[in-house]
């Protein structure tokens, strides 16, 4: 069948900010089917609120709408785009949540728009637990015992049907936020009333346990003459019980037989039919018994998933591109496969490798979180690893999480706790297969250990001789190990850096391998490294194919192996190798990802060869059509260095992957490797307090007092130096130990003491602590000569809350002419003297009228997406073009451009970055933002006004405003003065003032209405109370020192518990009032990128 | 690293021995599905084939008493990259290297199977000879090209049963899809000649309401008329067609006497017993993921393969309509001609393994005998 000829324009939902269950996969797939309708021709328009997506880049799209995703302002979109159809099956759950609404909205109809991928029936079936089950037993197939309950006493009838332990999953919420497994009457009572509460239907899905079953996904994909194909057969490590996405996995499934896969295999077609998935991909999940084989089907996504984005990178099947394709009218036989051209994508990928994906959580930021994994899940990102065999895929997994681990322990950094051996494989935890290792090597039979885990025999069995290989290298040395022994080690994915430390590599080694006597931290890597070539042990690349080899490939997408033959075929062009970002986690995310992708876009725009080397499946760079060149690789050293060698790329970026490749940077320029852009010693001056201080001196740009202290006592003569408040923190980073901000003595020992291991080798940093200051972001370009300022944000919380989890805005509103004008200089000059050549962020901080540096850092950051998008100018771009030595002064006209956008008189519009944290998913956590960051994604809204950006970003976010209601004010003395413009504005809108005595107090005397309520030491009914019996809408509440410390937690917890905003700062406060007089006006409008771009 | 593949051409792969000591000659060819190892090493098609699974983990679930489609291993050697001795299933009844040991099967691991692939792939299936009893590669290398060539080969007498048999199992409990309810006894009784015949394939006639008796390949058409037969099944099998002569002439007097269907072998028999040509493919279809067009409904069916040798389109008379054809290279996937009441495919229908997409068939097969009882 051919395309569709009656729709012409199609809308595309994105899935707004990353969030945990919900990440960069969507961008990745939003973009992918962007260009696969625009090459059929038809006219895309693209919503999404995060700004830090390539789908929202002005290209992707012929409309593209950075605006809240929501019905106001969905419609808004429709009727001035009036586009015919919607594809809501490539932006997540929010995409498709929000294609429901606007049909019971009834938008879709009131403007003739056609649903296409997915009928909102289909939707109904597959997300509504109980009709899910009704359907499935209708085909004649199992699922678990289970009922539904929208109270705890319906959910007690049910638990009598399924018993314990039982499985509670709410409906509608992401990655299954708010369920658990509850063992007994009292845990299960607890986790009904959380799920009813997480569900937006407040509906629980009570469950038989399966836990302990097998788990396996298998992603399919359906057209409209009902060909059905299987893409790809997904099997978890960990079975039922961990949420897929906390689950190690491994594709293709390994322990079934045919006979059972094809089982499988129907059932999953029949799932599709049955919902009535029309055309695309889905996935659906099944529980299989370990026993007698039983299958039970657990869900399906009747949409592109964060597993079909782990199966296009696991085959090099595009499943979001042919799902797009799909929904306009394609059969699966009318598509080509892109990999080998010569044959149709209506047919199901082989695999002659193996996949391992392993998921990245970051708990050290939250240190009270319970790390079990569960139902719910808790990773924020994931890598994938691609190895001939499993054992191989599997370290090169690890060792591509970036956490400190070379491969699957043996790396010298086991920390193991033998008491705790038992619980910790009966238990689910980040470190679970650490203990499965040191079970192996204690002598634990697999047997046993599957008593324990209920992991299946066959993966233990293949980690066993993981650890016997180990074994035997142990027996030698580096001097006196056999070739065939490494040769195998190497197969089984033992890193150098494991070799090192398996084979006692000494200084000695180092100076006769490498002919070298310092000995730097990575010499004993590189001694392994060098006796392995001379040994002739070198990686194999092999080409990612779909077919097995069956037919030849013409898409370079690579992975390495220890074979005998390398398919790479590296080109004789100019080339430039590109190291991207690895997991996302919190800190280092999507923002990456899109810098590294727009240096590709960049350098391809000037001839060369671009080759992307990343480890991370969610991606876009890791598209295999968005480089001429995908390495599909760790991140480390070694890895990186193989790739080199094979390629000899004229340059290497470091700068657009955040941390990852700049740890890389030194070693890699120590290998002879050519480093584009910052040399990495300017990059190292700038991390190193010592030398930057001084560059700081030497320039006179004021900085906040600091110092740094091995002892309590040291810290204490520091503190007295430089007075109260401090900044305190590690020069190194350890699981949950970090930043904090010390008022006294007391708090400063107690951090001294406890919180941290401070040693000579690891002073902890001491900083004065500008309290109260306001904070400012700022984005460099420079090209060695030329400095240009690529964005001013001035950030809407005050100084303490970490600039990632900070609201800021474009252009400055509240900055005086002179400061900015400072800012400007000292920028100039600091890039000048850094040799910087690229991008660079520095982080100043004003207070009591002098500008700070707080830090730089000479590389592409967090905040240049949403300073490309608010300016217009593809930074990252010109960026990556400046470090191949392309003049900025080539790009003058759109510099000047997005210049103009910068001062609060020449910008045309106001741009806000609002962050969302996921206090939602670590029940008893302190939702107090600090000095660490911990949001997980941010959204940008765009207006005429302030307000109206403002607003769109809280929108952007899922924050809601309030439109009426009791307003909650308490603010310190210093503030009160300005609370009153604020305060008779919220007055005006119709708010009832409510406040703590001073500041009622004051308001009253000023003639307002305002009634007075307890602190919460003061009395009862407390503010806390007035929050928890929903008698306040919003609360602006200004930080009033170690006095009320305790208060305010208690507020900002309860206010996050229940969703109420919280302001902390006057000029949030004052923002959040001008967006609800502009919402409540209701004269906002949304504009398109292109529109603006005039 | 104690085993040698030496193929004709000289090039050499190394591996590791797991199955019997020994040598073995054969055609190495590669199937590219991801499970279903011990179906395919019993699968009689095989003999006289060395069969490199592209698959690296093979092993892993074992063997079991449901899954071989004849009484035993039928390769004549098995090549693996990462043989797994340890396996987990909860159907399985022993190893596979054990099961290869009792049956004298040369088996190899370890063996860079993708570069191997790849060579196939290029310079065309080829001989080869495992050594794992430490022969040296020069004399490796002159016996295999002292080999017979696949090409102008039957074989189907040496996989053939010599006794005709009946068979009445069904598929239970892996019954596919679009299977009609278990009649209370069969409706239809179908000969079924065996030129290695995949126990599948039974299973699914029986599913379908047939009972069968198994015959000899070599089994004349009065004979298996006389069984008073409502169709005829013709198998798959190994070995070049045109060289199966008997087989194929056979077939000629059968045609328009008893509704006929074929699959694999069955199909190439079925194309030159109508007047048409076979050729020999550069490497053949040996997989589960093959997609093919039924040209009648426009759909595309996910094919289990296993052949070496294909129907020239061009040679088939009139009256002989092509029903399906393979997307990846548009060679014939089936044929059928109305007016003898026969109709056949060339890739497997019943699976064992591979997807049920085409179990469809034998409905067909059922409703073709019964249009023409």
């Amino acid at each position: 069948m051919p395309k569709r000829s009656d729709i012409h324009t199609i809308l595309i939902i994105g899935s707004g900010p990353i969030v945990i269950g919900q990440a960069c996969e969507f961008d990745y797939s939003g973009a992918q089917a962007c260009k696969a309708l625009r090459e059929e021709g038809y006219r895309v328009v693209l919503v999404n609120s995060n700004p830090a997506t390539i789908m929202t880049d002005p290209g992707m799209a012929d409309a593209t709408y950075i605006e809240p995703l929501d019905v106001a302002s969905l419609e808004r979109i429709i009727a001035k785009e009036r586009p015919d159809a919607l594809l809501p099956t490539v932006g997540g759950q929010t995409a498709l949540n929000l294609a429901v609404d606007l049909h019971e909205a009834g938008v879709l109809e009131r403007y003739h728009v056609a649903l296409i991928g997915a009928s909102v029936e289909a939707v109904r079936v597959a997300e509504d637990r109980q009709l899910f089950k009704d359907k499935m037993i209708e085909i004649g197939l199992q699922v678990p015992r289970s009922g539904t309950a929208h109270t705890v006493d319906e959910a007690l009838e049910v638990v009598d049907l399924t018993g314990f332990p039982a499985i509670i999953r709410p409906s509608f919420t992401l990655g299954g936020s708010g369920g658990g497994i509850a063992y007994n009457m009292e845990e299960f009572k607890l986790i009904v009333e959380r799920g009813l509460d997480a569900s937006p239907v407040t509906q629980v899905l009570i469950e038989e346990s399966v836990l302990g079953w097998k788990e396996f996904e298998l992603e399919v994909m359906r057209d409209r003459a009902d060909n059905g194909v299987i893409i790809c057969s997904i099997e978890n490590i960990d079975p039922m019980g961990v949420h897929t996405g906390d689950s190690i996995t491994v594709a293709p499934a390994m322990t079934l037989t045919d006979r059972e896969y094809q089982q499988l295999r129907d059932q999953a077609l029949a799932v599709l039919r049955a919902v009535g998935v029309e055309t695309g991909g889905s996935n659906v999940q099944f529980a299989v018994s370990p026993t007698d084989g039983r299958i039970y089907v657990i869900e399906m996504n009747p949409r592109v998933s964060r597993s079909s984005a782990l199966a296009s990178k696991a085959t090099g099947f595009p499943i979001a591109k042919i799902a797009a394709k799909l929904a306009v009218g394609y059969t699966l036989d009318e598509l080509p496969n892109d990999i080998t051209r010569e044959t149709p994508a209506s047919f199901e990928p082989t695999l002659d490798y193996v996949v391992v994906k392993i998921p990245r959580w970051t708990f050290e930021k939250f240190v009270q979180a319970d790390t079990t994994l569960t139902t719910a899940m808790k990773s924020v990102g994931e890598v994938m690893a691609i190895g001939r065999t499993f054992p191989e895929a599997f370290q090169k997994a690890w060792r591509s999480l970036e956490q400190g681990r070379m491969g699957w322990g043996a790396d010298g950094k086991d920390q193991i706790n033998p008491e705790r051996l038992h619980e910790r494989l009966i238990t689910p935890t980040p470190e679970r297969m650490f203990y499965v290792r040191y079970a192996l090597q204690s002598g634990m039979s697999p047997e046993q250990i599957n008593m324990f885990t209920k992991i299946d025999p066959w993966f233990l069995e293949q980690l066993e001789q993981v650890v016997n290989l180990e074994g035997r290298l142990r027996a030698f040395e580096l001097s006196t190990v056999p070739a065939d022994l490494l040769r195998q080690a190497k197969r089984m994915g033992f890193s150098d850096a494991q070799l090192a430390i398996l084979l006692r590599v000494t200084p000695a080694d180092v100076q006769t391998l490498l002919n070298e006597t310092q000995l730097r931290p990575w010499s004993l890597e590189l001694a392994v490294r060098a006796r392995r070539k001379a040994l002739g042990i070198i990686p194999t690349f092999h080409r990612v194919d779909t077919c097995a080899a069956e037919f030849p490939a013409f898409t370079p997408y690579l992975y390495s192996s220890y074979e005998t033959e390398d398919e790479a075929e590296p080109t004789t062009r100019q080339k430039v190798m590109i190291l991207g970002s690895g997991p996302n986690r919190i800190g280092q995310g999507i923002e990456f990802d899109y810098c590294c992708v727009h240096a590709v876009f960049g350098l391809r725009a000037m001839g060369y060869e671009t080759i992307m080397v990343n480890c991370n499946p969610e991606t876009v760079s890791t598209d295999y059509d968005t480089a001429d060149r995908l390495y599909f690789e760790p991140l480390t050293l070694e890895d990186v260095l193989n790739i080199v060698d094979l390629e000899k790329p004229s340059g290497v970026l470091v700068q657009f992957g955040g941390q990852t490749p700049l740890k890389l940077a030194r070693a890699l320029e120590a290998a002879g490797v050519p480093i584009w852009g910052t040399p990495p010693d300017a990059i190292d001056l700038a991390e190193d307090r010592d030398r930057f201080g001084a560059l700081l001196d030497r320039l006179e740009i004021p900085a906040p007092a600091h110092g740094s202290a091995t002892s309590w006592e040291e810290a204490l003569h520091v503190a007295t130096a430089i007075g109260y408040p401090l900044v305190v923190r590690p020069s190194y980073v350890l699981g949950g130990r970090a930043m904090a901000i010390v008022y006294d003595d007391e708090t400063l020992e107690r951090y001294m003491r406890e919180a941290v291991d401070a040693s000579p080798e690891h002073p902890v940093l001491i900083d004065r602590f500008l309290e109260d200051a306001f904070e400012m972001d700022v984005d460099c370009i420079a090209d060695g000569n030329a400095v240009e300022i690529a964005g001013i944000m001035e950030q809407i919380e005050l100084a303490g809350v970490h600039s990632g989890d900070s609201a800021c805005v474009i252009p400055t509103y509240m900055v005086p002419p002179e400061h900015e004008a400072t800012m400007r200089a000292y920028t100039v000059r600091l890039a000048k003297e850094l040799g910087v050549i690229g991008l660079m962020n520095i982080q100043y901080a004003m207070k009591d009228g002098v500008v700070y540096v707080l830090e730089a850092n000479p590389r592409a950051s967090r905040t240049i997406p949403f300073v490309a998008k608010a300016t217009g100018v593809p930074w990252a771009q010109i960026a990556a073009q400046c470090t191949a030595g392309r003049p900025l002064a080539e790009w003058q006209a759109q510099i000047e451009r997005g210049a103009g956008q910068l001062s609060a008189q020449g910008a045309q519009r106001y741009h806000v970055k609002e962050v969302v944290l996921p206090w939602v998913r670590f029940a008893g956590v302190d939702t107090l933002l600090g000095p660490e960051m911990r949001s997980t994604g941010e959204a940008m809204g765009s207006g005429a006004t302030f307000g109206e950006a403002f607003a769109k970003a809280q929108l952007g976010c899922g924050h809601k405003l309030p439109m009426s209601g009791n307003a909650f004010l308490s603010v310190n003395d210093r503030d009160k003065a300005s609370l009153l413009p604020i305060a008779r504005g919220l007055a005006e809108l119709g708010f009832k003032l409510i406040a703590t005595g001073g500041t009622a107090a004051y308001l009253r005397s000023q003639g307002l209405a305002v009634t007075t309520i307890f602190k919460v030491n003061e009395g009862r009914p407390n503010t806390v109370d007035y929050i928890k019996n929903n008698e306040v809408a919003m609360i602006v509440n200004t930080p009033l020192g170690k006095a009320s410390f305790f208060d305010e937690v208690a507020i900002r917890h309860a206010a996050i518990v229940y969703g109420i905003p919280m302001l902390t700062t006057l000029s949030g406060a004052a923002a959040a009032v001008e967006a609800i007089r502009s919402l409540r006006d209701d004269t906002w409008t949304v504009l398109s990128l292109q529109e603006r771009a005039g | 690293m104690d085993a040698l593949l030496v193929l004709e051409d000289g090039r050499v792969f190394p591996g590791r021995s797991f199955g019997a000591v020994g040598e073995t000659l054969g055609e190495v060819v590669f199937h590219t599905g991801m499970t279903g190892y011990q179906e395919i090493l019993t699968d009689p098609s095989y003999c006289g084939q060395l069969v490199t699974m592209t698959a690296p983990h093979i092993g892993n679930t074992g063997v079991n008493d449901f899954d071989p489609e004849s009484f035993k291993p039928q390769v004549a050697g098995l090549i693996v990259r990462a043989y797994s001795e340890d396996y987990s299933s909860w159907r399985a009844r022993g190893s596979l290297a054990q099961l290869l040991r009792d049956h004298g099967i040369v088996a190899m691991t370890d063996v860079d199977t993708r570069a191997l692939t790849r060579h196939i792939r290029t310079a065309g299936a080829m001989r080869g000879i495992i050594g794992t009893n430490g022969t040296s590669r020069e004399e490796l290398l002159a016996k295999v090209r002292q080999a017979p060539v696949m090409q102008g080969l039957d074989l189907t007498r040496v996989v053939s049963c010599e006794q005709p048999y009946s068979w009445t199992h069904n598929s239970a409990p892996f019954t596919p899809p679009a299977t009609p309810p278990a009649p209370a006894e069969a409706r239809f009784h179908v000969v079924a000649y065996d030129f290695g015949l995949k126990r599948t394939i039974l299973r699914r006639l029986v599913d379908h309401g047939c009972r069968v008796t198994v015959v000899p390949g070599t089994t004349p058409a009065n004979e298996a008329l006389a069984l008073k037969p409502d169709g005829i099944f013709y198998s798959n099998g190994p070995g070049d067609p045109a060289a199966t002569v008997y087989a194929f002439e056979n077939l000629f007097l059968l045609l328009g006497q008893k509704p006929v269907f074929g699959i694999c072998l069955g199909n190439q028999l079925m194309g030159l017993a109508l007047g048409g040509r076979t050729y020999k493919l550069p490497f053949g279809h040996h997989g589960a993921n093959h997609p093919v067009r039924h040209l009648a409904s426009g759909k595309v069916e996910i094919t289990s393969q296993n052949h070496g040798f294909a129907v020239d389109p061009d040679s088939l008379p009139a009256g002989t309509e092509i029903t399906h054809i393979n997307l990846n290279d548009q060679t014939v996937e089936g044929l059928r001609n109305e007016e003898l009441g026969c109709f056949s495919v060339q890739y497997h229908p019943e699976a064992g393994p591979g997807p049920h997409d085409a179990n469809y068939l034998f409905a067909e097969f059922v409703q073709l005998m019964e249009a023409r009882r």
